[in-house]
C-alpha cells in the first residue's frame, strides 16, 4: 500500500458553494419544497433518520407502558385508567389494551425502526461517500422509497389510533384472519402497513446493491471497500431476497381477513403453519437485516476509534455474506412446536451454523481492540457496549436453538431477553453509537462530548437491568406476553421496569444533546477521529455533490499504519513506529 | 449549484431524443448507467419471481393436501381459453423483443407496431380471462373460500383450490395490467422528445424485461392449473 492520499482536487476554491444543508435562497417554504422534491442520497438519509426517530419515540413510549403496567402483579391498565382511555378500548377488558400496547411496540419496532434504520439512514447517507460516488445509483427510487416509508407508517399511525390491532407483531392465523375479538380494520390496516414498507425495503437494498456493484471510485476493489458497506451489501441482499415473501404472506392475510379465502384458515381447510413457515422465512432472515449493518457499524468503530488495521479483513467480509445466506436455511426454529421431529432437528443443527460467522466477528473485533489506543468517547463506548450485549445476546440464542432446553424456554421471558440482547443491545447500540460517530459529519456540529458519555452509561447500565432481570424471570416460568403474573416474580418484574425507565432516560439525554448540538454545538472539522476511509476526506457536512472532483482511492479503509488522517493534525494521530519484520496486521 | 439531475441532456432540439439523451450525472458514462439499470431490474425481477413462489408453494401444499379438490376444481377450467391465452402473451413476448430489436436499428416505426401489438395482446389477455373466466364463474356461485355457493362442488375442499386459483391468477393479472401500463408508459415516450434508439433504450429494455417475466409466470401457471388434473 502506499502512502500518498486521496486526491480532491480544488478542494478550497468550491468553498463557497456551501454544504447540503445550505437553505434554499427562496425562503422556508422554498427550503421544504427543496428537500421533499430532493434526491441527494444526504438529505433523504436525514429525512430517514427523522422519521425512523420519531417511530422509535413511539414503539419506546409503547414499551414504558408495558413496563409500567407490569409493574404490579395484577392487570392496572383498566378503561377507567388513563392508558385505558387513551386506547379507547372498546373491549370491557384492559387485557387488551395491554396486547395493543405489546403489538403496537413490536411491529413499529421491528417495521419501521430496526429494519429500515441503519440502512436507510446512515447507509443512505455514508455508503456514496464511502465508495466515492455522487450519489446512490437510482435517486429518485431512493426519494420514492422514503415516501413509501411514510406512508407506511400514516398506515400503523392510523391502526393506532383506531385503538391498534391485538394479534402481536407477528400476525399469526387463525387468530388475526378470523378471531371476532380483533377490530376488523385494524389487523387489515397493520398488515398493508407491513406489507408496503416491504416496498420501501426492498428500493433501498436494490439500490444499495446496484450502487456497491457499478458506482465504486477508480482503484477501490471489493476488499477495498469498508466493512461497512459489506455489512450492507449482505444486509441488502436479504431484503431483496426475503421481503417478497413476506410480501405474498401478507397479502394473502389481507385476502384472508376481507374475503375469508380459507388458505390460512384451518375452519375452511386452510393451513395456519403455512403461514408460519411464510412469515418466518422472511422474518428469520429480517433479523440479519437488523444485525448485520450493527455489525459494520460496530466494525468501523472499533477500527477508527482503536486506530489499528481491522483484524481479518477478509474474515469479517465473508462472515456477512455467510450470515446471509445461512439466514435463509433457519427459520423453521421459531416453529418447533408446529414440526415434526425431524425438521426440529435438521433446523436446530441449521441454526448452529449462525454462530460459526458470528462468532468470527466477535473474536476478530476482539483482536482487533487488541494492543489498539483506544480512545473511550462515546461512539467507541457505544461499540463496546455492542461487543458486551451483543455476545450475550448471541449465547443465550444457543440454549433457545438447542431443542431440549428449548421445550423449558420457548415462550418465556429468556427469548424476550435473548432477542431484545440482540436487536436493541446489538442493532439500536450499534445504530446509536453510528449516529454518534457520524454525527459531526451529517450535521457539521459537534455534541457535547461528556453528556454523550453518561448517556451511553446510562443506557448501558438501563438495559443491563430491564434485560439481564428477564433471562432469570423467563427461567423461572414467566411467559411472554401476559399482563399479569403471580406474586413471586413482582420483585424481578419491578427491577426490570426501574431499568426500562433508566433506560428511556438515557435516550433523552442522548435526544437532548443531539438537539443542543444542533442549536449550539461547536462546528465540526473535516475528520474529528482520524478516520481514513473516503467520507472523512470532505468537508462537514458534505457540499450537494460530495467530491469536488472523482476520488481516486489509493490506500485502504484501515491503514492506520501507513497513512495519515486526512485533514488532521498529524501530531494527534501518530502512526505507530516501524516494525523490523514488515507489517503482521496485513 | 443545483441539485444532481437525474437527466442531463445535451440539449439541440434537432437532434432526436436517443441522441440527445447523456447520462445521468452520477455515473461515469452510459454503458454503466446501463448496467446498472439492468442489475437493478433483474434484482427486482427476482423479487417478483419470490413473490410468486409463495403462491406455488401454497399451491403445492394444498394440492398434496387436497388432490381430489384440485382434480375437481381444475375441471371446471376450460383449457381452449388458457391454451388462447397461454398463445396470446407468447406472441406479445415476441413483439416485445422485435421493438427492442427495432430500437437497436433505428427503426422507430415498427418499434411503435411492434408495441402497439403487444399492447393489445395484454388487453387480450385480460378481457378473455375477465370476460370468459372470472365474470361468468363469480356468477355462477364459483368463488375463493367462504364466498364460494356452487351447489355442484367436486369435493368439499374445492373452495381452497378455488382460492389458489383466484390469488395466483388474481395476481398475474395485476402484473399483466402493469405491464400494459410500463408498455403504454414506452410507447407514449417514444412519439415523445425521449424516443427509444441504438443507444438509449434502457426504459424499452427494462419494460420489456417486465414482460417477459410475465409471460414466464403464466407459462408455468397455465399447465399447474388448466392441464394437471
Amino acid at each position: 500500500m502506499t502512502t500518498t492520499t486521496i486526491t480532491d482536487s480544488g478542494h478550497d476554491s468550491h468553498h463557497d458553494e456551501g454544504s447540503y444543508l445550505t437553505p434554499h435562497k427562496g425562503g422556508a417554504f422554498a427550503t421544504i419544497i427543496q428537500w421533499a422534491t430532493t434526491i441527494d442520497h444526504k438529505k433523504i438519509g436525514m429525512m430517514y433518520l427523522f422519521t425512523v426517530l420519531g417511530m422509535f419515540m413511539l414503539g419506546g413510549v409503547a414499551a414504558l407502558l408495558i413496563r409500567a403496567e407490569l409493574w404490579e402483579p395484577t392487570r392496572i391498565l383498566a378503561d377507567g385508567t388513563i392508558t385505558g382511555q387513551l386506547f379507547q378500548s372498546d373491549s370491557t377488558s384492559g387485557y387488551l389494551t395491554y396486547n395493543r400496547l405489546f403489538t403496537m411496540h413490536g411491529a413499529v419496532m421491528v417495521f419501521l425502526v430496526i429494519v429500515p434504520g441503519a440502512p436507510a439512514t446512515l447507509g443512505n447517507f455514508l455508503l456514496p461517500l464511502m465508495l466515492g460516488a455522487k450519489d446512490v445509483a437510482f435517486p429518485r427510487l431512493n426519494l420514492l422509497s422514503w415516501y413509501i416509508y411514510v406512508l407506511g407508517a400514516a398506515f400503523a399511525v392510523m391502526s393506532l389510533i383506531n385503538t391498534g390491532a391485538d394479534t402481536g407483531w407477528t400476525f399469526y392465523t387463525p387468530y388475526s384472519s378470523s378471531h371476532a375479538g380483533n377490530t376488523y380494520g385494524n389487523i387489515v390496516m397493520m398488515t398493508t402497513a407491513a406489507f408496503i414498507l416491504g416496498f420501501s425495503s426492498i428500493l433501498t437494498g436494490l439500490n444499495f446493491i446496484v450502487t456497491i456493484h457499478k458506482l465504486r471510485c477508480p482503484g477501490m476493489g471489493w476488499f477495498d471497500m469498508p466493512l461497512f458497506v459489506w455489512a450492507m451489501y449482505a444486509t441488502s441482499i436479504i431484503q431483496v431476497l426475503a421481503t417478497p415473501v413476506i410480501g405474498i404472506t401478507l397479502l394473502l392475510l389481507i385476502f384472508e381477513r376481507v374475503f375469508h379465502v380459507g388458505i390460512f384458515d384451518p375452519a375452511l381447510g386452510g393451513d395456519p403453519i403455512l403461514f408460519q413457515h411464510f412469515f418466518w422465512f422472511y422474518s428469520h432472515p429480517v433479523v440479519y437485516v437488523m444485525i448485520l449493518p450493527g455489525m459494520g457499524i460496530a466494525t468501523e468503530l472499533i477500527a477508527v476509534h482503536c486506530r489499528k488495521p481491522v483484524f481479518g479483513y477478509r474474515a469479517i467480509a465473508f462472515a456477512s455474506l455467510g450470515i446471509a445466506a445461512v439466514a435463509f436455511l433457519v427459520w423453521g426454529h421459531h416453529m418447533f412446536a408446529s414440526m415434526g421431529e425431524l425438521a426440529n432437528a435438521v433446523f436446530s443443527a441449521l441454526t448452529f451454523f449462525v454462530a460459526i460467522p458470528t462468532a468470527v466477528k466477535v473474536f476478530n473485533w476482539i483482536a482487533t481492540l487488541y494492543k489498539g489506543s483506544i480512545a473511550l468517547n462515546t461512539p467507541m463506548l457505544y461499540a463496546l457496549s455492542f461487543l458486551f450485549l451483543f455476545l450475550i445476546g448471541g449465547l443465550t440464542g444457543l440454549p433457545l436453538a438447542t431443542l431440549a432446553t428449548d421445550m423449558h424456554l420457548h415462550d418465556s421471558y429468556f427469548v424476550v431477553a435473548h432477542f431484545h440482547y440482540v436487536m436493541m443491545g446489538g442493532t439500536i447500540i450499534a445504530f446509536v453509537g453510528g449516529v454518534h460517530h457520524w454525527w459531526p459529519k451529517m450535521t457539521g456540529k459537534m455534541y457535547t462530548e461528556w453528556v454523550g458519555i453518561v448517556g451511553c452509561l446510562l443506557v448501558f447500565i438501563g438495559f443491563n437491568v430491564t434485560f439481564f432481570t428477564q433471562f432469570f424471570l423467563g427461567l423461572q416460568g414467566m411467559p411472554r406476553r401476559y399482563a399479569s403474573y403471580i406474586d413471586e416474580f413482582q420483585l424481578l418484574h419491578q427491577i426490570s421496569t426501574v431499568g426500562a425507565f433508566t433506560l428511556g432516560l438515557g435516550f433523552f439525554i442522548q435526544l437532548g444533546n443531539f438537539i443542543h448540538s444542533l442549536i449550539a454545538g461547536k462546528k465540526a472539522p473535516p475528520n474529528p477521529w482520524g478516520g481514513l476511509s473516503l467520507e472523512w476526506y470532505i468537508e462537514s457536512p458534505p457540499s450537494e455533490h460530495n467530491f469536488h472532483a472523482e476520488p481516486i482511492l489509493t490506500h485502504g479503509p484501515y491503514d492506520y499504519e501507513d497513512v495519515y488522517p486526512p485533514h488532521c493534525d498529524p501530531a494527534d494521530f501518530p502512526l505507530p513506529e516501524p516494525k523490523p519484520e514488515g507489517n503482521a496486521a496485513h | 449549484m443545483s441539485t444532481i439531475d437525474a437527466q442531463t441532456r445535451v440539449s439541440d432540439p434537432a437532434q432526436p431524443g436517443w441522441k440527445r439523451y447523456k447520462f445521468a450525472d452520477h455515473f461515469r458514462n452510459a454503458e454503466d448507467e446501463f448496467d446498472a439499470c439492468k442489475l437493478g431490474f433483474w434484482l427486482f425481477l427476482a423479487t417478483e419471481v419470490l413473490l410468486f413462489s409463495g403462491l406455488f408453494c401454497a399451491y403445492a401444499m394444498f394440492r398434496v393436501k387436497y388432490p381430489e379438490a384440485f382434480a375437481a376444481g381444475s375441471h371446471h377450467l376450460n383449457v381452449w381459453y388458457g391454451g388462447t391465452n397461454t398463445l396470446v402473451l407468447l406472441a406479445s413476448s415476441f413483439t416485445v423483443a422485435m421493438a427492442i430489436r427495432c430500437a437497436q436499428l433505428n427503426n422507430q416505426k415498427w418499434l411503435r407496431i411492434n408495441l402497439i401489438i403487444t399492447i393489445i395482446c395484454a388487453f387480450l389477455f385480460f378481457f378473455i380471462k375477465l370476460n370468459f373466466e372470472y365474470i361468468p364463474k363469480w356468477g355462477e356461485g364459483i368463488r375463493p373460500g367462504l364466498l364460494y355457493s356452487n351447489p355442484f362442488a367436486g369435493d368439499p375442499m374445492e373452495p381452497i383450490w378455488w382460492s389458489v386459483y383466484y390469488a395466483a391468477t388474481g395476481i398475474h393479472a395485476l402484473h399483466v395490467l402493469i405491464g400494459a401500463g410500463l408498455l403504454i408508459w414506452c410507447l407514449v415516450r417514444s412519439f415523445r422528445t425521449t424516443q427509444y434508439g441504438p443507444t438509449h433504450y434502457t426504459m424499452l429494455e427494462n419494460s420489456g424485461l417486465y414482460w417477459h417475466l410475465v409471460d414466464v409466470i403464466w407459462i408455468f401457471l397455465f399447465p399447474l392449473l388448466y392441464l394437471i388434473h
